[in-house]
C-alpha cells in the first residue's frame, strides 16, 4: 500500500455521561486512508460514525469530551492539535459535506455568496475573482447554467443541485481529504447516484481521498475502494469493498449482506432482519458488542474479539476463518 | 421545488418579506397611519408659523384671537361661581386658530402636539435603535461565545430584568435630572434629550437581548454553522457572515415592538416631569399639563392621549406584519 494519507490507531472517543462517568462512544477505532482512496464507514445510526467524523475535524464540542489514540493526518498528529492550528487544517486541507445540505446552507445568502465567502476566507481573492472560481466550480460539480444557479437562494434550489453547491463549497480551495456524512440520505435514488459518481471523480479531477459515511449498503457498494463496517462504537470488519461484499467474515456483515433485497431470482417474502437493537453506549456489553444479537455467540465472545485477518480483510470475530470460506 | 422556478426567480428571503408585508393590508393602513404622525410631527414647525401663527413656547394669557369673524379671549373668565382663575380657550375646530383649544398657559394645544409629537418619535426611535444595538451585542456575544461569558451576561440582564422597568427609569431619571450626567469631562445637561434616551434604551436591553440570545443559541447549533466551521471558517468571520445575517430578522421584528414600549415610557417619564423638560413638549408632558385642566378643557389632555395610542397601536399592528412577514424558519425550511 503507498504511503497513507490519514490514518486513525485505537481511536477512542468518550463523552462525559451521568454522574461523572465517560460514556465512550467510539472504542479502539483503527483505520487508514490512502490518496485518491474512497474508505466506506457503515454503521447503524449511534454506532459512532458522525462522531468518527466530528472528531477528524476537531468539531466536537462537547464539555469534557476525551479523544484518545493517534489520528495522524500527512504526518502531523491531530489529537491534542491547537484550535487555531486545527481551523487552519480544516477547508484547506481537510472538509466536510452533511446530509442535509438545506441545513448545512445559510438561508439568507445566495449559494454563489456563499461560495465566494468560503474561498475569500483562505485566499485573499477579489469579490469578481472568487465569482469567477465559484462558478467554475459550480460547472464542475455538473450545475446546470452556473452563472445563474450562483444568484439562487438554496430554498430555491433541488435537492441535488443543493448538495452539488455543497460539494463546490467543500472543494474550494481542494482539500486532500474530504468526510461525507451521509451526503445521499437526503437524496432520491437518482439524484444519489449522480451525487455518488460525482464523489468518484473527484479523486481524478481534485486528486482528493474520500470518507464516505453511510448506512446504505448500496452506496458503499457503488462507491467505495474499501469499507469499515463499524458495530457500537466498534470495528466489526474492515477491508476492500468487493471481498466484504463476496465473503463478509463478521456475523454482523454477513447479516447486514443478507438483509439487502435480492434483485434477482426468488424474493423472499420476510426480509432478514437482526433481532434485537444495538446496545446503547452507556451498556454494552463487555467483549464482543455484538455477542446478544449474534447467531453464533458462545461462551469465547465474552473476550474481546481478537481482529483476524484474512486475506486484505480484517475482521473483529473468533469465528472467523484465516481462509475465505467458500460460501 | 424546482430550480427553475420561474416565480421564484431571484427572490431572497428579503424580497419574499416584503411582498408578503405589502400583501398584508393592516400592516400597510398602520404604516401609512405611522408614516402621516411623522410628517404631521415634521411639519410642525409649517403648522405653527403659516397656519396658526402662534408660537408654541411663548405663554400669553392676554392674547385674543379672531375665529368665525369673533374677537375671543385666549383665557376666558372662568364661569364657576366663585370666578377664580381663568379658563383656556375651547377647541374652536378652526385650523388657523387654536384648532384644539389653548393650554393653561394660552399655548395653542395643536401647535404643542406637532412639536411635543417630534420629541416624543425621536426619543423613542433613538432610544429603539439605541437598545436594539445594545442588546444586539450583549445577545449576540452570549449566546455565541457561551460559557462564563454567557452566564456572567444572562445574570445581569436577570437583575435587570428582576426590577420593574418603570421603576428602574424613574429611579435612573430622577437621579440624573436634577444635575444632568458628568462621564469624565463630559457633562451632559438635564436637559439634553440623550438623558431620556439613554435610560429607555438601557431599561429595555434584557426585553430585547433575551430573545436575540434565544436565536443565537439556535443558529450557533445549527448546521450550517457547523459546516461553516467544517470548512474552516473562523469564528469572527462565521459570526459576522452567517450568524448577524440570521438574527436581523429578529431585530427587524422586534424595532416597532420595542419603539412602542420607549413612546409609553417616554410618555410615562414626561408625564412625571422626568423626561422631556419645560418648555420643550412631548405628549407626556402635554397629558401633565392637561390633567389640571381635565374637568374643564379635557382636549388638552385626550389629544395627546389619542396620539399616544395611535402611534402605539400603529406600531404594534406593524410589528405584527413584520413578524409574519420575517419568520425566516417557516418559509425557508420547504424541501426540495
Amino acid at each position: 500500500m503507498q504511503d497513507e494519507l490519514f490514518a486513525a490507531r485505537d481511536l477512542t472517543i468518550a463523552l462525559p455521561g451521568s454522574q461523572g462517568s465517560m460514556i465512550r462512544i467510539v472504542e479502539n477505532l483503527s483505520f487508514s486512508l490512502a490518496p485518491r482512496e474512497i474508505l466506506g464507514i457503515v454503521g447503524e445510526s449511534g454506532s459512532g460514525k458522525s462522531m468518527t467524523a466530528l472528531a477528524i475535524m476537531g468539531l466536537i464540542d462537547v464539555p469534557g469530551a476525551r479523544i484518545t489514540g493517534s489520528m495522524l493526518f500527512k504526518g502531523q498528529e491531530l489529537v491534542g492539535l491547537g484550535a487555531r492550528a486545527l481551523r487552519r487544517l480544516r477547508g484547506r486541507e481537510i472538509a466536510m459535506i452533511f446530509q442535509d445540505p438545506m441545513t448545512a446552507l445559510t438561508p439568507v445568502h445566495t449559494i454563489g455568496w456563499q461560495i465566494d465567502e468560503q474561498i475569500r476566507a483562505h485566499e485573499s481573492l477579489s469579490r469578481a475573482g472568487a465569482r469567477a472560481r465559484t462558478i467554475d466550480l459550480l460547472g464542475e460539480m455538473g450545475v446546470p447554467d452556473p452563472r445563474r444557479a450562483a444568484d439562487r437562494y438554496p430554498h430555491q434550489l433541488s435537492g441535488g443541485l443543493r448538495q452539488r453547491a455543497m460539494i463546490a463549497m467543500a472543494l474550494s480551495c481542494n482539500p486532500s481529504l474530504l468526510i461525507a456524512d451521509e451526503p445521499t440520505t437526503a437524496l432520491d435514488v437518482t439524484v444519489q447516484a449522480q451525487i455518488l459518481d460525482l464523489l468518484r471523480r473527484l479523486r481524478h479531477n481534485f486528486g482528493s481521498s474520500v470518507l464516505l459515511i453511510t448506512h446504505d449498503m448500496g452506496v458503499v457498494a457503488e462507491t467505495c475502494d474499501r469499507t469499515l463496517v463499524l458495530y457500537a462504537g466498534n470495528v466489526a470488519e474492515r477491508g476492500p469493498t468487493g471481498d466484504i461484499f463476496a465473503h463478509p467474515g463478521h456475523p454482523y456483515a454477513r447479516a447486514l449482506l443478507a438483509s439487502i433485497p435480492p434483485l434477482h431470482g426468488v424474493r423472499p417474502s420476510r426480509l432478514l432482519s437482526i433481532p434485537g437493537q444495538p446496545p446503547s453506549p452507556a451498556e454494552r456489553p463487555a467483549g464482543c458488542p455484538f455477542r446478544p444479537r449474534c447467531p453464533q455467540a458462545h461462551a469465547q465472545c465474552e473476550q474481546t474479539p481478537p481482529m483476524v485477518r484474512r486475506g486484505e480483510q480484517d475482521i473483529a470475530c473468533v469465528l472467523a476463518a484465516p481462509e475465505p470460506v467458500q460460501a | 421545488m424546482s430550480a427553475t422556478h420561474p416565480a421564484t426567480r431571484r427572490s431572497g428571503p428579503w424580497t419574499t418579506a416584503m411582498t408578503t408585508l405589502l400583501r398584508d393590508r393592516a400592516a400597510m393602513i398602520a404604516l401609512a397611519g405611522l408614516l402621516l404622525i411623522i410628517a404631521a410631527c415634521v411639519l410642525a414647525p409649517v403648522y405653527a408659523e403659516d397656519i396658526a401663527h402662534t408660537d408654541p413656547f411663548q405663554s400669553d394669557v392676554a392674547a385674543t384671537v379672531m375665529v368665525h369673524g369673533q374677537e375671543l379671549a385666549v383665557m376666558q373668565p372662568n364661569d364657576n361661581p366663585l370666578h377664580l382663575g381663568l379658563t383656556p380657550l375651547a377647541p374652536t375646530w378652526h385650523p388657523s386658530a387654536y384648532l384644539l383649544g389653548a393650554d393653561s398657559q394660552g399655548r395653542d394645544v395643536m401647535a404643542r402636539l406637532l412639536y411635543g409629537g417630534r420629541n416624543s418619535l425621536l426619543i423613542s426611535a433613538a432610544a429603539t435603535v439605541l437598545c436594539i444595538l445594545m442588546a444586539a451585542f450583549v445577545g449576540i456575544v452570549s449566546g455565541f461565545f457561551g460559557g462564563v461569558v454567557d452566564a456572567a451576561l444572562s445574570r445581569l440582564m436577570d437583575i435587570m430584568w428582576a426590577i420593574p422597568v418603570y421603576l428602574f427609569a424613574i429611579s435612573l431619571s430622577i437621579v440624573t435630572i436634577s444635575q444632568g450626567l458628568r462621564i469624565g469631562p463630559f457633562t451632559i445637561r438635564s436637559d439634553n434629550l440623550l438623558l431620556p434616551i439613554g435610560i429607555i434604551a438601557l431599561v429595555y436591553v434584557p426585553y430585547a437581548a433575551r430573545p436575540i440570545r434565544g436565536r443565537v443559541l439556535t443558529l450557533r447549533r445549527s448546521e450550517f454553522v457547523l459546516a461553516a466551521r467544517g470548512l474552516g471558517v473562523p469564528r469572527g468571520r462565521i459570526l459576522l457572515r452567517d450568524i448577524l445575517p440570521n438574527v436581523s430578522s429578529t431585530l427587524i421584528v422586534l424595532a416597532p415592538l420595542l419603539m412602542a414600549l420607549a413612546m409609553l415610557a417616554e410618555s410615562a417619564l414626561s408625564f412625571l416631569s422626568i423626561g422631556v423638560q419645560a418648555p420643550a413638549a412631548s405628549w407626556g408632558t402635554i397629558i401633565q399639563d392637561g390633567q389640571g385642566l381635565i374637568y374643564t378643557r379635557p382636549m388638552v389632555a385626550i389629544a395627546p392621549g389619542l396620539a399616544i395610542v395611535l402611534t402605539v397601536l400603529a406600531l404594534n399592528i406593524l410589528g405584527d406584519g413584520l413578524r409574519d412577514a420575517l419568520d425566516v424558519r417557516e418559509t425557508s425550511r420547504r424541501r426540495g
